[in-house]
């Protein structure tokens, strides 16, 4: 179920990564209540590769686990199964202080720059704080000129150093984020949406900004977000996540060219198409259910236009596809699905496929 | 796609201050423009760019210090800005209703969802009780909301993202307004969801004949959703227009730019096309057009001279590169 083809090991691996948070509620209130104990599965047996140099994104909606992910990669969540090599370490087994020397090389980018930026710290002492614990720079000097260095690298000037949070806009708040990302030399970069909180402009801004990071620094990236164009701009693989687990992955042009979990062609239908204009889709029926009670079998199924009995009662695992991907769908294993056609075309099977929902 | 009636609403010149310590900032800055009975119209623009306060002075909703300093807002031939609160309080809801982004936020969460319906029915529509409450269950059908009979009678916690802003699509239209304020309706929600909600949105407001201004900041739900469009750039609209002139031919470099630095599924781009710089804040608006410090195709005048807005092609634009140009 290995993603990738370079003959080099992955950077990162995750290997049957699962998160249960306990919702219960308190021991006394179950006792009275008798109420039973409560458990969420945000993230169940999720396997993934990143190749060096490369970005794998995450792609679902709200509720999906793709922000859980990105916390039990970087370790702000302990993961309640599973491994996540990095390196060929696995970080689910290190005690946390043998964990020190990884933190410098993962960093993370936060969805919104106004909560993630200290608003009592100036800049410089923002991105100078990781120089200073993982003692990269020894004097002043040195980090005085490292963080006018990592300004400019970011488009900013040298200058801005002196400044608070709250004399930039948006754009460049994140911009600042990235500077202190970057600034203990990380080779691995997990980015929960990063540009959602911006405005489109300055959106493809922040986009082209890290990508040239990544060419010039040789850079890693996890990559999570819900828009699938920015996912499309950005990534070489993409998973697509529902419920807590991938139904589909593999390199982003195969997804995005020939998406045939039902699930990744629904969202991609939904995508608001700027260039077809105004048409009277038939949108689709159903909301994501509740991760609490997850229907059985597939838990895509009370949402799929191609559901059987099988899907019902049997949860479908992730199958290789010829086409280098990987998808977790009886009715493509079985070839119930249509064809998908390629993301442009509105070819009649698509829509029949839409029909079928409503 | 052109509306020869007389318009619903007209905006005229409407311009939009803060009194704040340091003087008045003007945050919407002489806009103009019509809607037609019906007509759905888009209106874009990043934030801060004044979208949502022009929506707020239409519904006369506008709060200190904020307040309308100049022009006119005229609503089915009568001028509305100048209106008394109690005289707007009738209209706003009866004849213009609005639906904001969260969902969650605009219900009472202290009341059912059907009292809160039956309440504003009653306001506006002579019902009794029971017709109303009739009317209410009705509504939640109409806008897709599984077994009304049932969740009439529920709290607004008992719905998901998708099922709360169907209630508040129900809640703008059940009086029977002739006009929708929609300020960034789905943008607290998830792809699949939003699709249902703009299909409901616009399905709804054709079947009772209600005109929609829809605030976004979103052009591929512009592209999707609206008859025509108005971009907005620091307080001013600078380009208004079919949807489809202005999303497939762009005039102003401004809308050019954020076309074209819209990322798109299958596109294979390797760098996005970007618009240096961000949008000046109100406190140091620069002279002449506001978007010249970022424009690729800037001249002299742009920096002096304020470029008015002229017809081109259907539309509207705002631009001196378009100034010469006979409409």
């Amino acid at each position: 179920m290995t993603l990738h083809t370079a003959e080099t090991a992955p950077l990162v691996s995750v290997r049957g990564l699962s998160k249960t948070f306990d919702l219960s509620a308190p021991l006394l209130n179950r006792a009275i209540e008798r109420k039973p104990r409560q458990y969420l599965r945000a993230v169940d047996g999720l396997n993934i590769d990143i190749p060096r140099g490369k970005t794998f994104s995450l792609v679902g909606e709200s509720g999906c686990g793709k922000s859980t992910v990105a916390k039990l990669v970087v370790g702000l969540h302990a993961a309640t199964a599973g491994e996540i090599r990095f390196d060929g370490t696995d970080l689910t087994a290190l005690p946390a202080a043998a964990r020190g020397d990884f933190r410098k090389r993962i960093q993370m980018i936060f969805q919104d720059p106004y909560a993630s930026l200290n608003p009592r710290w100036r800049v410089r002492d923002i991105i100078a704080e990781p120089l200073r614990s993982f003692g990269i720079t020894q004097s002043r000097d040195e980090e005085r000129a490292e963080v006018g260095r990592l300004l400019e690298m970011v488009g900013l000037s040298a200058r801005d150093g002196e400044k608070f949070p709250h004399e930039f806009s948006g754009g460049q708040r994140q911009r600042i984020s990235i500077a202190r990302a970057i600034s203990s030399r990380p080779e691995f970069l997990v980015c929960d949406e990063p540009t959602s909180a911006l405005d489109v402009s300055v959106q493809s801004q922040v986009l082209n900004l890290m990508r040239n990071l990544q060419d010039e620094l040789g850079l890693t990236y996890l990559f999570i977000s819900h828009d699938l164009a920015v996912v499309d701009f950005m990534s070489d693989y993409v998973g697509v996540m529902y419920l807590g687990r991938l139904v589909e992955a593999g390199p982003a042009d195969k997804i995005f060219s020939a998406p045939e979990h039902p699930y990744t062609r629904l969202l991609m239908d939904t995508v608001p198409d700027i260039d077809m204009g105004r048409r009277d889709r038939v949108p689709v029926v159903g909301e994501v259910p509740n991760p609490i009670t997850p229907p059985p079998g597939c838990s895509f199924n009370p949402r799929c236009p191609l559901a059987n009995a099988h899907c019902r009662e049997q949860s479908p695992d992730l199958v290789a596809r010829h086409s280098g991907t990987v998808v977790a769908c009886h009715a493509v294993t079985e070839g119930r699905a249509p064809v998908a056609p390629a993301v442009g075309s509105d070819s009649g099977e698509r829509m029949e496929l839409q029909r079928g929902v409503a | 796609m052109t509306f020869q009636t007389t318009p619903l609403l007209s905006v005229r010149d409407l311009s939009i201050c803060f009194d704040t310590r340091h003087g008045p900032l003007r945050a919407v800055d002489g806009i103009t423009f019509d809607l037609a009975p019906g007509e759905i119209l888009g209106m874009v623009g990043e934030s801060g760019a004044g979208k949502s306060l022009t929506g707020t002075a239409i519904t006369g909703l506008l709060e200190r210090p904020g307040r309308i300093d100049r022009g006119e807002i005229h609503f089915e031939g009568q001028r509305i800005d100048t209106l008394s609160a109690e005289a707007m309080r009738r209209l706003r809801g009866r004849k213009i209703g609005a639906i904001f982004q969260d969902p969650l936020t605009s219900l009472n969460p202290l009341m059912t969802v059907g009292q809160q319906l039956i309440q504003t029915i009653r306001t506006h529509l002579k019902l009794d009780q029971a017709a109303a409450r009739k009317r209410a269950i009705d509504f939640l059908g109409e806008v897709g909301i599984p077994a009304p009979e049932a969740r009439v009678d529920q709290y607004p916690h008992q719905f998901s993202g998708g099922m709360r802003q169907r209630v508040v699509i129900a809640l703008a239209l059940c009086a029977e307004p002739s006009l929708v304020i929609a300020d960034e309706p789905t943008t607290a929600l998830d792809v699949s969801i939003q699709a249902q909600i703009l299909d409901l949105l616009k399905r709804m407001c054709r079947e009772h004949g209600a005109a929609v201004i829809l605030v976004t900041h979103d052009m591929g739900v512009i592209a999707e959703t609206a008859d025509r469009v108005a971009v907005m750039y620091s307080g001013r609209v600078v380009e208004i227009g079919p949807v489809d002139k202005v999303v497939r031919d762009p005039h102003h470099p401004y809308t050019r730019g954020l076309m074209q630095s819209i990322p798109r599924v299958g596109s294979n781009a390797h760098r996005l096309t970007q618009i240096d710089g961000a949008m000046p804040r109100l406190t140091d608006l620069p002279t002449g057009c506001a978007f010249h410090p970022r424009c690729p195709r800037a001249v002299a005048e742009c920096k002096t001279t304020r470029p008015a807005a002229l017809p081109v092609e259907g539309g509207h634009v705002a631009c001196h590169l378009y100034q010469g140009e006979p409409a």
